[in-house]
């Protein structure tokens, strides 16, 4: 049990991963991030990427100014300048650096130059290292002024940085959550649009097996489950219809011909007695054969009859031991004559309210079916034993069994199977067998005997 | 034998009436039930077949007006109605014997057969004889001449069921119903198989051979041959 949890876990999983809905669910999740990814990267630009270009204006605006009061005034004069705009800065963000070629400082805010190349023309980022120990990203442009003087202006950025990365985790978080939330909603669709689809399979499964009659639930929500599950519904009443005109034809078939037929039979039978040896064969085999057609009419009228309530049973309390012993006495030299053993085994005393006529019919039907289908040496087994307020006879043989997906159809009328068609017999025993079962609110079952087949009659117990 | 056949269906009841003349028994008809009781309160017959459904007055109060009066005519019901879940209602109602509609000619003639001779008075038998086969209901033996058969129990009641009813002709139907006492149909003669098992017994090895098929209808025992059954 423990080792086959997980597995159907697993199995359970793959199914729901194999959905079209949940497919589709991952579709939408990766669309509607990348969605998300693209308005977030708009954000961006519009927001921070503007306070950066704003920056960065700001500072060559103010580079180039510097540079020009240096050519134009010289070196005292920028000097002064840069003192100055130190002075003047209310932010205290600016940064200012001054220096000769061997990196010593003329003037400006910064101790040394910061840890970069110190002859590049262009933008930088470094560490400052502040007076009150802090340490904070700085941005900043170098010019080159002639005479190895170089000019330092930069920002610190730290204000920047954090809300770069303020945006970068609320960015992250979102895409994030908007993943997760999508795919455990489309998980959560996904199940219960499987529940809904297992359902059905199951359900289409049974009426495949043979139960006509079930139908596919309708949950009243309207949705295009219930729908399709109507329409299916729909679909059945009217296969199901028409196979009962089909029935009630045949049915009207055999109850109109048996009359005409019984009289032909009749008339032959009468013209035997008098007519010469040469003729009397002929004529006596086709009482024979007319015999069987009634046979098979009678069949199928008492079938239809039981199907459909009008047969007034005579029910009564009945020990089912003695109807299958008396079945298999009944059926013993035939069996034998097959050279097949024919076993009962009675599990207690096993009563059952029903019909002794029609029950008694439905065993030697069941035994007739695995004696005939056994073949020479083999032996027939009748179980009888009571589970769960159910009497089940179980008729087990070593014939070739039915297949698994033949087993809903051998319970149809005339159906025959290929490997029986050879044997004799009219395709309506087990339609028999099956009507009697549900008439008394059990049911015919087949299962595997390996080899063989085990057909098994259910009936409540009384 | 005088038998009275009501019954409403011109062409049944001319059939019956053919059948059963030409089986050499004298045949009255009535086409109604009136008509019908009337006739089997003015004369003495040795059975009456009724058809259950019938015009005036319908077969079952038909019979149950003749069984009030006193009279053990037996009476067989033909009905169309039913199979056996109608039987019963039928025999309650004081029927001998009950046939379904429709039915093969050698079933009727063998039951009317049956039941005009189980009427005949005979003393109380203890061993039954045909040809020198004995069977011994007091002692369950069964001798053919001076040899002693052996028997299973339902093959020892299906003999005595054939030698009550000795010359006659038992259908496969009216065997099932006597000696299995079910009323069903076997997908498969499994009579046959404990005729033939019960004739290795009886006839094997013995002249003249008893137990013979009459094709088409049963089985009839009897010591002078012949398989007609008529």
């Amino acid at each position: 049990m423990a080792a086959e949890a997980p597995r159907s876990l697993a199995t359970r999983l793959g199914a729901l991963l194999r959905t079209s809905t949940f497919q589709l669910t991952l579709f939408y999740t990766g669309l509607f991030s990348m969605s998300a990814a693209l308005l977030a990267m708009f954000f961006y630009w519009s927001t921070i990427g503007l306070l950066v270009r704003e920056t960065d204006a700001t500072l060559k605006a103010e580079i180039t100014g510097l540079a020009e009061q240096y050519l134009e005034h010289g070196l005292e004069r920028l000097v002064q300048v840069i003192v100055h705009r130190i002075r003047n800065d209310q932010s205290g963000a600016m940064l200012y650096l001054f220096a000769t070629r061997d990196n010593r400082p003329l003037a400006g805010n910064l101790m040394e130059w910061p840890r970069i190349e110190s002859d590049v023309d262009g933008w930088v980022e470094f560490t400052h290292h502040r007076v009150d120990g802090r340490d904070v990203p700085a941005r900043a442009r170098v010019y080159l002024l002639g005479d190895g003087l170089h000019l330092l202006v930069g920002r610190n950025i730290e204000q920047l940085r954090q809300l770069k990365q303020v945006f970068n985790r609320a960015l992250l978080l979102g895409v994030g959550l908007i993943f997760v939330l999508a795919t455990g909603g489309g998980l959560l669709m996904s199940s219960r649009l499987l529940k809904r689809v297992g359902a059905m399979t199951e359900a289409t499964g049974d009426i495949i097996a043979g139960q006509l009659d079930r139908r596919l639930e309708i949950r009243g929500s309207g949705d295009e489950f219930d729908e399709l599950a109507s329409r299916v519904n729909i679909m059945l009443d009217r296969l199901q219809a028409l196979l009962a005109t089909v029935r009630h034809v045949s049915d009207n078939i055999a109850h109109d011909l048996r009359t005409p037929l019984t009289r032909l039979r009749n008339r032959i039978e009468l013209a035997a007695r008098g007519a010469p040896a040469s003729l009397r064969d002929e004529l006596e085999a086709s009482v024979d054969d007319a015999d069987h057609l009634l046979t098979t009419f009678a069949a199928l009228l008492r079938i239809a009859r039981i199907e459909s309530g009008s047969y007034d049973a005579e029910v009564e309390v009945l020990e089912v031991g003695t109807l299958v012993n008396d079945a298999n006495e009944l059926y013993l030299g035939f069996a034998q004559d097959k050279q097949l053993m024919l076993q009962a085994e009675i599990d207690g005393h096993a009563l059952v309210r029903g019909d002794r006529n029609l029950l008694f019919q439905a065993i030697t039907n069941l035994l007739d079916n695995a004696i005939k289908h056994s073949p020479p040496g083999g032996m027939v087994k009748v179980e009888v034993h009571s589970e769960n307020g159910e009497v089940v006879i179980a008729v087990r043989d070593g014939g070739p069994g039915i297949p698994q997906d033949e087993r809903g159809r051998v319970t149809q009328r005339f159906t025959r199977l290929d490997q029986s068609r050879s044997l004799p017999g009219s395709g309506l025993g087990l339609s028999l067998v099956k009507a009697v079962a549900e008439m008394h609110k059990g049911s015919l079952s087949f299962s595997d005997n390996g080899p063989g087949l085990c057909a098994s009659l259910r009936l409540p117990s009384a | 034998m005088h038998l009275l056949v009501v019954e409403d269906d011109r062409d049944t009841r001319e059939f019956i009436r053919n059948g059963l003349t030409q089986a050499g028994h004298s045949v009255d008809v009535a086409a109604d039930g009136r008509e019908g009781l009337f006739a089997a309160t003015a004369q003495q017959f040795d059975l009456i077949v009724l058809d259950r459904m019938l015009p005036q007055i319908d077969g079952l109060t038909v019979l149950r007006t003749l069984r009030a009066s006193g009279s053990r005519v037996p009476v067989l019901l033909l009905s169309a109605m039913g199979e056996v879940d109608q039987r019963v209602a039928g025999l309650r109602a004081g029927a001998d014997d009950y046939l379904v509609k429709p039915f093969a000619f050698s079933e009727l003639e063998a039951r009317i057969e049956v039941l005009v001779r189980r009427t005949a008075p005979e003393g109380p038998t203890t061993v039954l004889r045909v040809g020198d086969l004995e069977l011994d209901l007091m002692t369950r033996g069964v001798k053919r001449g001076e040899a002693s058969i052996d028997l299973q129990p339902r093959e020892f009641r299906l003999l005595e069921y054939l030698m009550r009813h000795a010359g006659q002709v038992v259908t496969r139907t009216m065997l099932l119903e006597h000696v299995w006492d079910y009323h069903f149909d076997p997908q498969t003669n499994v009579i046959d198989v404990h005729v033939s098992r019960l004739r290795a017994k009886i006839d094997r090895g013995f002249e003249p051979q008893l137990l013979h098929t009459v094709r088409g209808a049963g089985y009839r025992l009897a010591a002078e041959g012949g398989a007609d059954g008529g």
